[in-house]
Order: C-alpha cells, then structure tokens, then sequence
C-alpha cells in the first residue's frame, strides 16, 4: 500500500498546477471579461473585396 | 389603416430614429440628419458597411455635428488620461457610453482599418470601455477621439474619470485568489479526511500520521492567507471597542487550527482540518456573492463628471484650452454650441440660451441677456458665447452643495444592519457558554474542560449566521437588477426595509424629461397645419422640433421668406401667407403669460390661431405608485414653480406636504429636518440640483432614463421605466428582512444542536464535519428559495 504515498504526491501536485494555472489565468486578466469574447466569435471575418484578386 | 402609416414613416438608416427631412439620401438609405449621413459615408468609404448588416440602425442618432477636442493638444491633459506613453506606442482606455450591440464590437476592433497608426482596439463590453494602443508618431490622442466621434463613438472623457483611474483598486482580484486557494485546500483535505471517518486498520496507522500532517500543510495557507482578513478585521474591531461577526470567525477559525495541529502532533485525534477549510471556503465565497459590481454604472458620480474636461479661455485675443482646475476668477471663456457652463459667469458676447435641465430639470431652453450671472451647469444652445468667470469652479453656486459637511463626513446616518446589530450580542453569548463550560468541567478534568471550551467556539461559529446575509442580499439584488434598479451595495436593501419617508424631486423624477406633452389650443385647418410645419421645420429650436413631431408628417411648402430670432420666434413668408410663430412677446410685444405655461403662439396673416401649450408629463402610473405608498410619508420638494400644483394635488393629497420654489441647499435642509424628526429618509431625485438632497438623505435613489448618462452621486439608481415598481420595491425588501430573521434562526437552531454535543465536550470531528456544510447548505438553498419566491409574491419575476 505504499504506493498511497506516491499517488498521493502525484495528486496533490497535478492539483497544484491547476491551481496555478488559474492564478496565471486571474493574473494575465483572462477573467477580466467574460462576455465580450461570446459575441466576437460570432463576427464573421469580411470577405475580402472581389477586385483586389 | 394603422399600417399604411407605420409604412410610410421613413427610418434613418443610421440610427433608426424617423427621418424629419428627405433632404439626406446616399445610394437609396435615407438618414435623419446630416450627422448620420456623414457617418455612414465615412464607414462606406473605408469598406466597412458590415457595421449594417449585423444589427438594425446599430448607430447613434448624430444631430449635433460639431464639437471641440482641442484640449486633447495639452500635454498635462493627456499625461492624465493615457494609461502608458513612450515615443513609440501609447495606450489609452476610453469609455465610450454608445456601446450596445454586436456592430459595435466588430467596428471599434477594426479601428486600424481608419488608420493604420492605430495598432490594437479591444472592447471590454460590459464595461464599455476601449483599450487602445496607437503609434505615438502617426496619431495623436486628438486624432483619435476625432476619430471616434466621426464614427459616432465619442468616448466620454470626464474629470473624475482621471481621478477615478489614480485610486483603482482590484480588492475583487485578491478575492478571487483567496477563494481558489480555499477551494484547493478544502477539496483535498475532504479527501484525505474520508480514510479517516471510514476508520483505519491497525496496519493503516502510519498513513493516518501522512493524513494528518498533509491536513497541517493544506490548512496553513488556508489561515494565513485566504483567512488572515478575519484576524485582521477583529483585530481592528476589538481595537475600537466593537464585537463584530469576524470576532467570532476568526476565534472559530484560530480554535480550530490550534485544535488540529495539537491533536495531530499529539496523535490524540484527527483534528478538524476539513471543517476549517471548509469554513474559510464558504465564508469567502459568501463574501464574493456579497460583493456584486456594476462595471457600466457609477454610484459616486458629482458635478466633475458632468462637466467637461477642459474650457477654452481667451489669453491675449488666442484661445487656449486650460484644465477647468486652473481656471481662475476674471478669465474670459468661449462657449459653443452644446458646451456646459463650468463655472458661475456673466455673459459678455453672444446671444445665449441656455438649457438648465440638468440643473433644475426644466428643459425648455432660457434665454439670457448680456451682462447678465449665468449659474453653472447649464448647456448652451444656440451659438458660441463669451463669458467671464465669477467664481471659481468649486465654489459655483451648484458645486458650491459639494462643500456642504453632508459630503465630507463619514456616512453615518447609515442604520445598522442586522447582522451587525445581532453579532455583537452573539459574540458575547458565545463567549459566556464557552468559559461557561470551561469551568464547569474544570473540577473533573482539564482536558475535558479544554476540550469542551474549544469545542463550543467551533460549533457556534457564525458561519451560516455569516452567509445568511449575503446570499439572500445577492439574491434580492439580482431581482433588483433584472427590474432595473441598480444598488450600490447589499447593504442598501436592508436600508430600504427600513424607510418611512419617502421624498420625491418633481422634475425629471417624477415627470419625464423626454416626452413633454404638447396641448394645440385652437384649431389648425390642413393648409395652417402644413404652414405651421414648413416654418418649424426649419428651426433647431427645441419647441419646433417638437412642434414637428407633433404634427407629424404633413406637406412642406417652399419658404420665401425666413428669420429666426433668438429667444422670440419665427417668422416667415411662404407664398401669400405671413407665419409667425414664437412667443407672445415676440407676436405681442408687451405680453404677460398666464397660467406660468410656456406657449407658443402662431398668427397666420395677422390672425390669431391658437397657441401650443407645454406640460410636462407625468411618469406612466404615478398615482397607483403614490397611492401603493399610502404606509409612507410623502413628500415632494421640487426647484420649480408651483403651477402644476393643482395637477399635483390628487396625487400627493395635501398642500402642505409639496414644497415648490426649493433651492438645491433647502432641499438638504428639508431632509435634514425630516431627519431630525426621526424620520428615516429616502430621497428619490434626478438632476445635480437634487446631489445635496441624495446624499444626507438615509437612502438616496436616483432616477434616470437613460443609465449612462449623468446621474448624480447616490445609494441606488432606478431606471425611469420601473418607477412605477417603487411600492413593490419596498415591500420586497421587508420581505428579505425577514428571510435573514428566518435564516438566522435556522442557523440557530443547528448551532444549539451542534452546542448540546460541544458542551459536553465530546464533539467528534465527524459531526462536525457534517454539521458545518449541511448548515450552510440550508441557509444558501432557503434563502434563494424564499427570495425567489417573495420576488414571486411581489410580482417582480
């Protein structure tokens, strides 16, 4: 059963990076807005002007 | 029949509002005004006629055409504006009010495509602002605003803006933080306490010690740091004298941590790690629901962000744009069309005719006369004017009501809350059971006397008591909000159960300042109608625009005659008929007004046809509203003149509990006095003349169509369209009172259930493991339900 100890550290650890991944998450602001983002994947990129071709 | 009309009503491409006028057309899309039309040509120029295809009219009606960016050229201006500036790159937020719809995400976010200088626009939508990073050398800070304007964006720089940005704090980021901390530990000390409770083989004994000191590990950063503002806060607390909730919290939480770690290094038990992670994790998550923001609305607004930024002063015959800080006593200003007075001035040059609905609600324009105070606030209409300042700025007869002591001191003419006033006797029971059973055990044993004290401050820890506030608070706000009335703060519900006076503004509050009713005395035959029109439609004056809309569409005959004077009328020559249309005085000459409306007189060939008389209009359901407050006092206090008394009467009963004729210091006084009769007060009002009346009041509610513009400082805002919702309002707070009364018993009652065990000194770390989350799972679920359902009851959802 010794192997509780290993697995253990390896969930704590695992949880460890989830948690920090959120903290750099919070950090950088990408929870600063959280509604925008939904719309502007709906906005089509335009199609580019026929004469240009 | 109904139909064919809606049809024939042309809409502005642009903004959707009915075009006037047939005069602006580009490729078949018709537009109300020039403003719109120049709009539309600048997107199609730049190929960007997307912006249409997303959303119906996305724009925003662009009647007015010129304004003035040129103090966006001083350097100290800019310097407080921007947020970053190198030679290179500077990056700048604005906020820009207009933002509503899909089409303007897509616009503002391909800003570059105007100009290449600038290198990045993103929008925050929700709170409206656009963050921008632009070439320093390409663009200036001038350019761009220009830039949004000819767009119809026009951010809205204001003075307190750049004050606001120098005091930003992020208290809701380090929250965030504390929580997810919480969370973390609290979800692996669950995990690591189950071998625990589900009993351990002899053989198992070794990992119990690994459980064990992983628990000490998981609950220190659990204590110093998701929890340390509790310490904090008792600390302080204690240090004035006042028992508050965070004393017994953070007693709770240090007993329990002190419990663990001497149980688990002295191997006598498991400890109670998971109900302390547990504890800190709910009451910070309670303390989150609490702190509900509104990113797009501003409670603290004063005359700052209402005035501009910056003022064009005369310095030896050249203009120059000086920060309205430095503007001093004797300087001369320039004023143009739609610019707000700043300060108290006398007018020097000009014809001015000035719209003081911000100031005392009226918004019918009032002309001025050379030489004559023109007081701040007020909104030049007509052309450019020449002033010269009286009084400084700060001490102008408006802003002069933000010196007055109800703005500098402390609010303290807030009631208490509940949970304040509650805690403090809870704090002192607490501690009585506990050295209460402390030395009743102390004769048979220590330990069991220990054991029993610590175990009392754990089990009787406000937690449930602690979140039963915020999460029915949070509730009710979100029912709030969903009926448009936005509070500052949870807090305020709680003020607004306990009202008793309930005081109205009568401008702008409880008319409103959009739709005035106009009353044609006399008879129009169809020709008269259409000479009427053609004259009007001409004019920019507020009074004929709406005299247009009133007449609606009719047939518009060529003029071949026009003259507008200001402040008087019109008259016109349109074919064998003389028109003229404007004031008595300026049909009259010597004209006294009866009846204290403003009319507007027509003669059509030297005959006299009536006159347009115009009435303010009440909000929709004013007196059911008056009436469903029939449990209040009443009051009305209103800076106008007492000629829409006897309209007013029905509603409010008694002559002597409207005031008119209230100047914006005595409308202060007036709540002063009620307050001083033991009235708990709110004021409800509008306008900056009412900012003084908002903030001494016990609750100060201000009401506004439109949620972005100006509203002054205050408590709550309630959008113009819910007005009439203001009894059910009340009543639902009451409601949520109770639901706290109810849920503190609850949490109560778990507290003497988890008690009966603690006294005895045989608390298990089982029950109360169990006890803690299925205490604060009751509060959270029943004060949801009974708010939804009091929402319900008040037909407010």
């Amino acid at each position: 059963m010794n192997i509780i100890y290993f697995l253990i550290g390896c969930s704590v650890l695992l949880a460890l990076v989830f948690l920090l991944a959120f903290f750099w998450a919070q950090r950088t602001g990408q929870n600063d807005d959280l509604y925008t983002p939904s719309v502007r994947i709906l906005l089509d990129d335009e199609t580019e002007p026929q004469d240009k071709k | 029949m109904t139909e064919s009309i809606f049809t024939e009503k042309t809409t502005c491409y642009h903004c959707g509002d009915e075009c006037l006028s047939t005069s602006y057309v580009v490729e078949d899309k018709k537009f109300c005004c020039l403003g719109c039309k120049s709009v539309y040509s600048i997107l199609s120029a730049n190929n960007l006629c997307n912006y249409y295809n997303f959303n119906d009219h996305p724009g925003l009606t662009r009647a007015r055409t010129d304004k003035r960016f040129d103090y966006l050229d001083e350097p100290s201006i800019v310097r407080e504006l921007v947020d970053y500036a190198d030679d290179k790159l500077t990056i700048v937020t604005l906020y820009i009010p207009h933002i509503h719809c899909s089409s303007c995400i897509w616009l503002l976010e391909k800003l570059n495509k105007f100009n290449p200088g600038i290198l990045y626009s993103r929008i925050d939508f929700l709170k409206k602002q656009l963050n921008i990073k632009y070439d320093t050398k390409q663009l200036s800070l001038r350019q761009l605003v220009e830039l949004l304007f000819d767009i119809d964006y026009e951010p809205l720089i204001s003075l307190q803006d750049v004050i606001k940005k120098q005091n930003r704090v992020n208290a809701k980021d380090n929250l965030v933080q504390r929580i997810a901390v919480a969370g973390f530990c609290f979800g692996n000390v669950m995990l690591l306490s189950f071998p625990e409770y589900l009993g351990l083989s002899a053989f198992e004994q070794t990992f119990k010690h690994f459980f064990g000191w992983l628990n000490i590990l998981f609950s220190l950063p659990v204590v110093f740091y998701s929890g340390s503002e509790y310490f904090v806060s008792a600390w302080q607390n204690l240090r004035n004298k006042v028992l508050n909730i965070d004393f017994p919290l953070a007693l709770g939480i240090a007993v329990l941590f002190a419990r663990t770690v001497i149980e688990i290094l002295t191997q006598t038990g498991a400890g109670f790690a998971d109900t302390l992670c547990g504890l800190v994790f709910f009451l910070l998550v309670g303390k989150f629901v609490q702190c509900k923001t509104y990113h797009h609305i501003s409670f603290e607004r004063d005359y700052r962000s209402f005035f501009p930024v910056a003022v064009q002063v005369v310095i030896n015959d050249t203009e120059k744009p000086v920060p309205l800080a430095d503007l001093k006593i004797g300087q001369r200003i320039i004023l143009r069309h739609n610019e707000i007075i700043p300060a108290d001035a006398i007018l020097l040059k000009g014809e001015a005719l000035i719209d003081f609905s911000f100031v005392t609600g009226e918004s019918i324009p009032v002309s001025k006369t050379l030489g004559e105070i023109i007081y701040a606030g007020g909104r030049q209409t007509s052309e450019a004017i020449e002033l010269e300042v009286v009084k400084p700025v700060s001490q102008s007869y408006l802003t002069q009501l933000w010196n007055n002591e109800a703005f500098t001191r402390q609010q303290d003419n807030r009631m208490q809350t509940f949970n304040e006033r509650v805690s403090k006797y809870f704090a002192v029971v607490l501690l009585v059971i506990a050295f209460g059973s402390l030395v009743f055990w102390l004769p048979t044993s220590l330990n069991r006397g220990l054991a029993a004290f610590t175990a009392v401050l754990i089990v009787a820890c406000p937690c449930a008591l602690a979140l039963s506030t915020p999460f029915t608070m949070a509730a009710a706000l979100s029912i709030f909000d969903k009926n448009l009335f936005y509070l500052k703060n949870t807090a305020v519900v709680e003020q607004l159960a306990k009202i008793d006076t309930v005081v109205f503004d009568k401008t702008g509050t409880i008319t409103t300042a959009a739709d005035n009713q106009i009353v044609l005395t006399g008879t129009l035959s169809a020709l008269e109608t259409e000479l009427v029109y053609s004259t009007c439609i001409n004019s920019n004056h507020p009074l004929s625009r709406m005299i247009c809309q009133y007449l609606g569409k009719v047939n518009k005959h060529e003029l071949d005659y026009y003259k507008e004077t200001p402040g008087g009328g019109i008259n016109t020559l349109i074919g064998k008929y003389d028109v003229r249309i404007g004031s008595g005085k300026f049909l009259f000459g010597e004209f006294e007004e009866t009846a204290g409306q403003t009319r507007v007189h027509m003669l059509i060939n030297g005959r006299y046809c009536g006159y347009f008389a115009f009435r303010q209009n009440y909000r929709e359901g004013l007196k059911q509203m008056v009436d469903g407050l029939s449990a209040y006092q009443i009051f009305l206090i209103s800076g106008d003149s007492d000629h829409e008394k006897n309209d007013l009467l029905p509603i409010f009963k008694a002559e002597d509990r409207m005031g008119f004729n209230q100047s914006p210091q005595k409308k202060l006084d007036f709540i002063q006095l009620l307050q001083r009769l033991k009235g708990k007060v709110i004021m409800i009002g509008d306008g900056l003349n009412d900012a003084g009346a908002l903030k001494q009041s016990n609750l100060g509610i201000a009401v506004t169509d439109n949620i972005n513009n100006f509203s002054p400082g205050c408590d709550a805002i309630l959008d113009g369209r819910s007005f009439n919702k203001l009894p059910a309002f009340l009543k639902f707070s009451k409601n949520t009172v109770t639901i706290i009364h109810c849920s503190f018993l609850i949490s109560l009652t778990y507290n003497l259930i988890g008690l009966s065990y603690a006294v005895s000194g045989n608390l298990s770390p089982l029950t109360a493991a169990i006890l803690m989350p299925l205490s604060t799972a009751t509060i959270i679920s029943f004060t949801t339900v009974a708010t939804h359902f009091a929402a319900k009851r008040r037909k407010l959802l």
